[in-house]
């Protein structure tokens, strides 16, 4: 490997580094009602929202009020979005006269975009007005990143409260996360990246005539401002269906770097701010790093997967499928970090990735998006594997578990289970079910261990919200869109809601005192521990499935054979 | 102290335990473990397969194996929940015994009734002379009597039961030795302590405790996802297998994937998990310590303050005398004398330090008196003090000493007309300030000096704290005395904290006190007035001599009655949890060389060139085992047997240490996850290669 590809490794996460606390800690002040440097510019747009919405701020909301809240939220969204799909061709804001989408990829578009998954079986150019692309997907880029960064505000409140009914205000958390964190953000990076070149306006697409003497068709549009929150709130889904491989959505190296570190600056961000609510901050720092050795170790395993001769290719290194302007590190870069995340942008193909390094990126997601993960869902599932590396390790120290001074019992660790459990149930049975039915079957472009791997990403990603797609896959069938859909739905739903039930049952607890005897959540060994526990759960539910995708498909490469 | 140890070995329990693991295949009884139903169903399931190859003709030889170990594996977890059941059942039979065919005799207008003691209700009286098995619980109302309570408590010296204060409860089944009480019965027929005590040793009343649950529900999580992902792993098998054009069916069986399953399923801590917690109780049962609930058990496990009462658990009962300090004008030896000859008659542990004092320090022999050379003087209420007359031979006066607190003499003194010397008065003070208690001698006419009692702490007991703080746990001590005595104590006991002039109210408080600080909080009692503190704490021992209403608001009773047995039950809860997440970490961490074990072996040939001989997922089988068949057998096989291995782990509890929870948790993770990673790497090669030598296998 290059030593400057190293030095952009060190680069992007030495910003990273830099950025993310800092960002947590101006998150925290706004999540706790304190002023910071942007409310005399911004406040005005909080107290609108409350007076319109007819909210009171301060009111506080048990978790059952508060899970209502979102559920009725989300559900007035998707609508929202399912509808502007529908009639999109009677509307304005459509000079390309893009016809109505069909509905079960309506559905499935409505669905991924409240669930801040945007797994597309769509070409955005082709498909969606720019009227649907601003007021349906880029409304929902934003307010399904706030509702996960809802969610995690209520678990910290849950785990920092003292014997308390109520977990916030979510009203107030959703307000708060788009005024004064997800909107100010998107705004610098959308001029930052119309600078670099990113189209950003509403003229029909133009018709070049080509030096080979051809014509084409270059699509234009409102691109910046969606591909900003989409790559912010951790959503992924493209304005064109190239995604970040578009030279139009991601122009040149310095788009490419800020297009990457704004997929972990949020997630790697909240981080930090739940430390603060909590008053753990060495703890979030564990946390942190743990995602990080995870990120890393995913990061050099497909490094080295990429390096490697292609024995089928013979190339020293493999470029195909990859994004050739900026090499083989940014595109292996991106694919880890975007699977890690929850992003789901590319500006590579997923499937194009070694056997290996396409298992890391699949595996990424089959851990439960949690290196990272969403905005908010990455911490607030790292936070369920926490809670169940406190229950078992707790015990070996001779106490009933305790989390924070919190203790771990029945009621939790059932809601830990559920949320743990529903997306991996959703991956095995989806995919399993999926690979024996013809009807499935008939989308794979590709036979062999691939194809598996083919399947197992598409249900992945959608069960994990992530919303890449391992491309070879033809989704945008009736069969996906409703499968996908579903899988979707209960990858974030059946998470959320027992993370709220936690949050309530926890707030509700009495804290208990810290001792010699109690276990610690601040050292390296519960680093150690929380890795053993986040591997393990996940290597044990997936070691089959991935011995017959990626590692044998991997194996069959060495011995030069292909399907 | 006398404490019941029970000969019968371990060895002598293996047949019943045997026996009772066969009964327990009634599938009411095995529904109750999730983990284990599982296997239970999955042993059904493959011997059906293993009889429908038979009808057949089909090859059944390796699918039959299967089915055995599996069928092992469910004995083995039914075995070792019979194992732990069976020790408690020695103590239970000869509880039964005492119980059985009781009469009593009941008095109604005055008349004496006599019927079975099962028809005694509550707020009978009944009566008790001499031999008598006492047939209910209760509360002495008249007379005292002295008890053999050994068939409950295994003490066989006998203890005093009188009306009226803290001495007054009786419990049924024990026997009056002497003299003639009357009873109100306490308790409603069948629900008496020892009926309770039965139950709960038999492991019958048995509820899981809320850590049990919560450790269920994680064990059946994981099983539902083992489940997900070996039914999954069918369709994967098949779509692997079209994609490879070849026929893999060889071992993409039922009963194959029901070994995959059991394998990978937490079968070691599922089928050990009862055990664990019977074999918890019985450990506290051991060190004569009757738990209510399993749950007052664990709770043990989460103290972090102990209240201790000072008398008794700290310090030896009895305050000795260390220290002579003379009056002016005196010499300490003349002193010496005459607190010896004071304390002769003085039986009190307090007068008997005294003596032996004055001996150690001036060789001073006590001196033989008889009553025609002294006239002893007792201890009285009224004078508060004791002492001697020595008589000449004509039987009047020659010298008359007396000894007792400060004020008494001071006032014994003063009615003489003399004073009570000055200079005195900075040693009073000291003694006091350093927690002890100045004792006055004097003669008729003067003040001889002061004895210093003191209160004796424990040897050992300063370095059993220090264990407790590294522990986490506070040590708290109660005691009556002032603060000024309390300090000194305990500064010199090595306690974090103490509460001095303690009342049962005080003491109520302080635990809500610290209880609303997040600590978890246990505590010993014996009288009515402790009842409250007792319910109260989290943890409340009830002394078995005390009061009926202290029993019942403890949530243990100490059949010893010996307060420094609550550091033992801390740690007896703490070893319970720990044992519990030990054996979970090992399990989970077991399953990482079973896949290796079995997935190579399930799919050796898939995508094998030219469908023959070893494919790449070959390569897997990093612990080179001799064939699929072996491969397999070997992982249920160590399945089955990792459960029987450590069924005495299980029932003797994980090796506990006094340590912080970072070492502890340091040293079990070594132990049982980094361990349980290894050890069936090694156990799985190892029955590989037996069972492939003797041939058992292809």
């Amino acid at each position: 490997m290059p030593s400057g590809d190293l030095i952009q490794i060190l680069i992007y996460f030495g910003a990273l580094a830099v950025l993310a606390p800092l960002l947590g800690f101006y998150m925290a002040r706004v999540f706790e009602g304190k002023k910071t440097f942007l409310h005399p510019a911004l406040s005005w747009i909080e107290t609108t929202v409350y007076r319109l919405g007819g909210v009171d701020p301060k009111a506080e909301m048990r978790w059952r009020q508060y899970a209502w809240a979102l559920v009725w939220f989300n559900l007035l969204g998707f609508l929202l979005v399912f509808v502007l799909q529908l009639v999109q061709k009677w509307l304005p804001l459509n000079p390309q006269g893009l016809g109505n989408v069909p509905w079960d990829l309506a559905l499935n578009t409505a669905v991924s975009f409240m669930t801040n998954t945007n797994w597309q079986s769509y070409a955005g150019e082709t498909t969606m007005s720019y009227g649907t692309q601003m007021l349906a997907l880029t409304v929902q880029n934003f307010v399904s990143a706030a509702t996960g960064i809802a969610v995690l505000l209520a678990l910290a409140r849950g785990v920092a409260r003292k014997t308390s009914a109520t977990i916030g205000n979510f009203w107030t958390d959703l307000t708060r996360s788009v005024v004064y964190v997800l909107l100010p953000l998107a705004i610098v990076l959308a001029v930052a990246l119309v600078g670099e070149g990113v189209v950003q306006n509403l003229s029909p697409a133009v018709t070049v005539n080509t030096v080979e003497g051809g014509t084409q068709q270059i699509p234009l549009g409102p691109a910046a401002s969606q591909i900003a929150i989409k790559q912010l709130g951790t959503n992924g889904g493209g304005y064109f269906n190239a995604n970040s491989a578009h030279p139009l959505e991601n122009p040149t190296p310095v788009s490419n770097f800020l297009e990457m570190l704004a997929i972990l600056l949020l997630p790697a961000a909240l981080v930090f701010t739940y430390g603060r609510m909590v008053t753990a901050r060495r703890h979030a720092w564990i946390i942190a790093g743990v995602m990080l050795i995870l990120l890393l170790a995913g990061l050099a395993g497909s490094l080295i997967a990429e390096y490697q001769r292609n024995p089928i290719l013979g190339d020293p290194v493999n470029l195909e499928g990859k994004e050739t302007r900026f090499g083989i590190v940014n595109s292996v870069l991106w694919s880890v970090v975007t699977t890690a995340a929850s992003n789901g942008s590319v500006n590579a193909m997923q499937a194009s990735l070694s056997p290996l390094a396409g298992g890391v990126a699949l595996f990424n997601i089959m851990l439960g998006e949690i290196v990272f993960g969403g905005v908010g869902a990455g911490m607030y599932g790292m936070l369920l594997h926490v809670l169940l590396t406190v229950f078992l390790a707790g015990l070996m120290v001779g106490r009933t578990p305790e989390y924070l001074g919190k203790k771990i019992e029945a009621r939790e660790i059932q809601m830990v289970i559920i949320a743990i459990l529903a997306p991996s149930a959703v991956i095995l049975v989806g995919s399993g079910v999926a690979c024996v039915l013809p009807v499935a079957l008939a989308s794979l472009a590709n036979a062999g261990p691939h194809g598996l791997t083919e399947l197992l990403y598409a249900y992945s990603s959608a069960a994990g919200n992530n919303g890449s797609a391992f491309a070879g896959l033809n989704a945008n069938t009736p069969f996906f869109s409703i499968t996908l859909a579903l899988s979707m739905l209960l990858g974030r739903f059946v998470v959320i809601l027992p993370c709220l039930a936690i949050a309530g049952s926890l707030a509700a607890k009495k804290v208990s005192a810290k001792t010699a005897g109690t276990f610690e959540t601040d050292t390296t060994l519960f680093a150690v521990l929380l890795i053993g526990t986040i591997l393990i759960v996940g290597a044990l539910t997936f070691f089959p499935a991935l011995c017959l995708g990626p590692v044998v498909e991997h194996f069959l490469m060495g011995l030069g054979r292909t399907f | 102290m006398a404490r019941r140890r029970y000969t019968s070995s371990n060895w002598s329990l293996l047949l019943p335990a045997a026996r009772d693991a066969l009964l327990k295949l009634a599938p009411r009884r095995e529904i109750r473990n999730p983990v284990m139903f599982v296997v239970y169903i999955g042993a059904i399931w493959t011997t059906i397969s293993v009889i429908n190859a038979f009808m057949r003709d089909d090859p059944w030889t390796f699918a039959c194996q299967i089915a055995l170990w599996l069928w092992f594996t469910v004995l083995f977890a039914n075995f070792a929940e019979a194992m732990a059941e069976g020790r408690g059942k020695a103590q239970a039979d000869s509880l039964k015994r005492a119980r059985t065919q009781v009469f009593g005799r009941l008095l109604r207008d005055g008349a004496e009734i006599r019927i079975p003691a099962t028809e005694l209700k509550r707020d009978d009286l009944v009566v008790c002379d001499a031999g008598d098995v006492i047939p209910a619980d209760g509360d002495v109302v008249d007379g005292i009597a002295s008890v053999d309570e050994s068939a409950i408590t295994g003490e066989s010296a006998p203890v005093i039961r009188e009306s009226g204060g803290d001495r007054c409860a009786v419990t049924g089944g024990t026997k009056v030795l002497s003299d003639r009480i009357v009873i109100r019965v306490t308790s409603e027929p069948g629900s008496a302590f020892v009926d309770r005590l039965i139950a709960l040793i038999e492991g019958a009343s048995r509820q899981k405790t809320p850590n049990e649950i919560a450790l269920g529900i994680v064990l059946a999580g994981l099983t539902i996802l083992f489940l997900l992902a070996v039914a999954t792993l069918k369709f994967y098998a098949d779509y692997s297998g079209a994609a490879a054009q070849q026929d893999i069916s060889r071992f993409v069986t039922v009963p194959v994937f029901i070994a995959l399953l059991v394998c990978l399923a937490p079968t070691t801590i599922g089928g050990l998990l009862s055990a664990i917690g019977i074999a918890g109780i019985d450990r506290l049962v051991r060190c004569n310590v009757l738990a209510k609930s399993g749950r007052a058990v664990e709770a043990a496990g989460d103290i972090d303050v102990l209240l201790l009462d000072k008398t008794g658990t700290i310090t030896l009962g009895n305050r000795m005398a260390t220290r002579f300090v003379p009056a002016p004008m005196y010499m300490e030896q003349h002193l010496a004398e005459a607190a010896q000859l004071a304390s002769l008659a003085d039986e009190t542990p307090e007068g008997r330090s005294i003596v032996v004092l004055a001996k150690d320090k001036y060789d001073l022999r006590a001196q033989r008196l008889t009553p025609s050379q002294a006239r002893f003087v007792a201890f009285s209420a009224q004078t508060q003090m004791s002492g001697v007359d020595i008589l000449e031979s004509d039987g009047s006066v020659s010298l008359s000493v007396r000894k007792g607190s400060v004020s008494a003499v001071r006032a014994y003194i003063e009615s003489m007309g003399n004073t009570f010397p000055k200079e005195l008065e900075p040693d009073i003070l000291a003694i006091t300030e350093s927690g002890g208690t100045p004792l006055a001698v004097a003669d008729e006419t003067s003040v001889l000096g002061l004895v210093h009692l003191k209160d004796v702490v424990k040897g050992g007991i300063k370095e059993r704290f220090a264990e407790l703080r590294r522990m986490g746990i506070r040590t708290v001590m109660i005691t009556g005395d002032n603060p000024l005595t309390a300090a000194a104590i305990a500064a010199e006991a090595g306690v974090d904290d103490f509460l001095a002039q303690a009342t049962p109210e005080a003491k109520l408080a302080r635990i809500r006190l610290e209880q609303s600080g997040g600590h978890l909080v246990a505590m010993t009692g014996d009288g009515t007035n402790d009842a409250p503190a007792l319910a109260q704490a989290d943890v409340g021992v009830a002394m078995n001599t005390g009061t009926q209403a202290a029993r019942e608001a403890g949530n243990m009773v100490d059949l010893d009655s010996n307060p420094t047995k609550l550091i033992q039950i801390v740690e007896i809860g703490k070893q319970l949890l720990m044992t519990r997440g030990s054996l979970t970490t090992f399990s989970i961490a077991n399953d990482v060389a079973k896949y290796f074990a079995i997935i190579p072996a399930l799919f050796a040939t898939l995508y094998a060139a030219g469908g023959w001989g070893d494919g790449p997922l070959a390569a897997l089988n990093i612990m080179h085992l001799h064939s699929p068949y072996s491969a397999i057998l070997s992982a249920v096989i160590f399945n089955a047997l990792i459960i029987v291995a450590l069924v005495p782990l299980a029932l003797r509890g994980v090796a506990y240490r006094a340590q912080g929870a970072s070492r502890l948790l340091r040293r079990n993770l070594l132990i049982y996850g980094l361990g349980g990673l290894i050890a069936p790497f090694a156990g799985i090669k190892m029955i590989d290669l037996v069972i492939v030598a003797m041939g058992w296998v292809l």
